[in-house]
């Protein structure tokens, strides 16, 4: 698979950058597996005579899988918590980050890398906090993968026992598919979205362990309806928890940081 | 659009396994696509026909095999059809319905010659 989505670009499409680099500093391109020696095919044949049956049972997201599953054992070699962040554009994912990072400092050893289509944008938020972070650009692509989680550890190198946070692409569809070697999934929804969002998007909500309802300062002004919208969210995951948090105000943090330092310390070490 | 990434890797498997077979034509890809998996079936398709072009399978047809829904309530133990991420039991009304089938994502089969 390319880390590319809709376009059929090349991997090269997709940079890692950390802030204040111009250009992706080591072009790489992984091997496609394709077999160049196929055999040529005849294009003139027809649909409806079939040839012999050959079983594959093959599942189509494997490499992706295989990926992911290497990451997760590597995390967990490291005793690092890996987070998934997932949302729609806006719901603000990096307000959050930036938050965490610095109320946390001193106590949670913080790693960030930022998924977005282009711009050192966010990456530029993230290090101006003083933590690591590398800006992932997917181009035209509307996921991460776990091929690029794999290659951006280890251009990040987290330390062992630290807290690694993927800010997903802002997207509430294709980020579901794509199992990076994370512990659990963050699902963040702000105030500013219909409370009916996770029926109308139901794969993400199944997938994440938590569910963020972020910019409740701003309640008094927009018509959501926190209980609709967690009512809606337990529909299509019964064990989902809840969070709701202000970034601006400060109000409900500690909840969130009190289920990061759980999820922390239920690894070793 | 995570269908085109869908499609690559269906061309990817089956380029490979129909290398590993020894097959001269790929007539079709059989493959399994369940209701809960998060894949629009026509964009799927559409991505296939698109992404097969140049490839060892450029001549191949990708017949999809559509699998529905269904979970089992973990409180009456019905057997449940579901289109949806319902996860309320209709017959008992309560209890959690875990999903058994629908989350299929595979290429199950080739037609080679």
């Amino acid at each position: 698979m390319c880390d590319s989505c809709g376009c059929g670009q090349p991997d090269e499409a997709v940079t890692f950058r950390r802030p204040g680099e111009a250009h992706d500093h080591d072009h790489h391109s992984h091997d496609h597996p394709h077999d160049h020696d196929h055999p040529h095919h005849d294009h003139g044949h027809s649909h409806d005579h079939a040839g012999r049956i050959v079983t594959v049972e093959r599942d189509i997201l494997k490499r992706n899988d295989l990926a992911a599953a290497r990451n997760r054992g590597w995390f967990e070699a490291k005793s690092i918590l890996a987070l998934n962040l997932v949302s729609s554009p806006g719901s603000g994912k990096t307000t959050l980050l930036e938050r965490t990072i610095t109320d946390l400092k001193g106590e949670l050893d913080i790693v960030v890398i930022e998924g977005d289509q282009q711009t050192l944008n966010d990456a530029n938020r993230i290090a101006a906090t003083g933590a690591s972070v590398l800006q992932v650009n997917t181009g035209h692509g509307c996921h991460l993968d776990g091929e690029m989680i794999h290659r951006a550890v280890h251009e990040l190198t987290p330390a062992d026992g630290a807290v690694l946070m993927i800010e997903n692409v802002g997207n509430l569809v294709c980020p579901a598919m794509f199992d990076l070697g994370e512990a659990a999934k963050v699902v963040i929804i702000s105030t500013t979205e219909g409370d009916d969002k996770p029926l109308k998007y139901p794969t993400m909500f199944a997938a994440s362990r938590l569910c963020v309802i972020n910019k409740t300062d701003l309640l008094p002004y927009v018509d959501f309806d926190v209980e609709a919208c967690r009512k809606a969210a337990l529909q299509v995951n019964p064990g989902l928890v809840f969070v709701e948090v202000s970034c601006t105000s400060g109000q409900g943090l500690d909840d969130w940081y009190d289920w990061l330092r759980a999820r922390r310390g239920e690894l070793s070490g | 659009m995570h269908e085109m990434s869908i499609a690559m890797n269906i061309i990817d498997i089956a380029g490979e396994q129909a290398s590993v077979h020894g097959a001269t034509v790929v007539h079709a890809i059989h493959a399994d696509v369940g209701a809960l998996a998060g894949v629009e079936v026509q964009s799927l398709a559409f991505c296939f026909e698109v992404a097969r072009e140049g490839t060892p399978v450029a001549g191949a047809e990708l017949v999809i095999n559509e699998i529905s829904g269904r979970g089992r309530c973990q409180a009456c133990a019905a057997d449940v059809p579901m289109d949806f991420f319902v996860a309320i039991c209709p017959e008992c009304g309560e209890g959690r319905v875990e999903i058994t089938s629908g989350r299929e994502l595979r290429v199950r089969s080739l037609d080679i010659d």
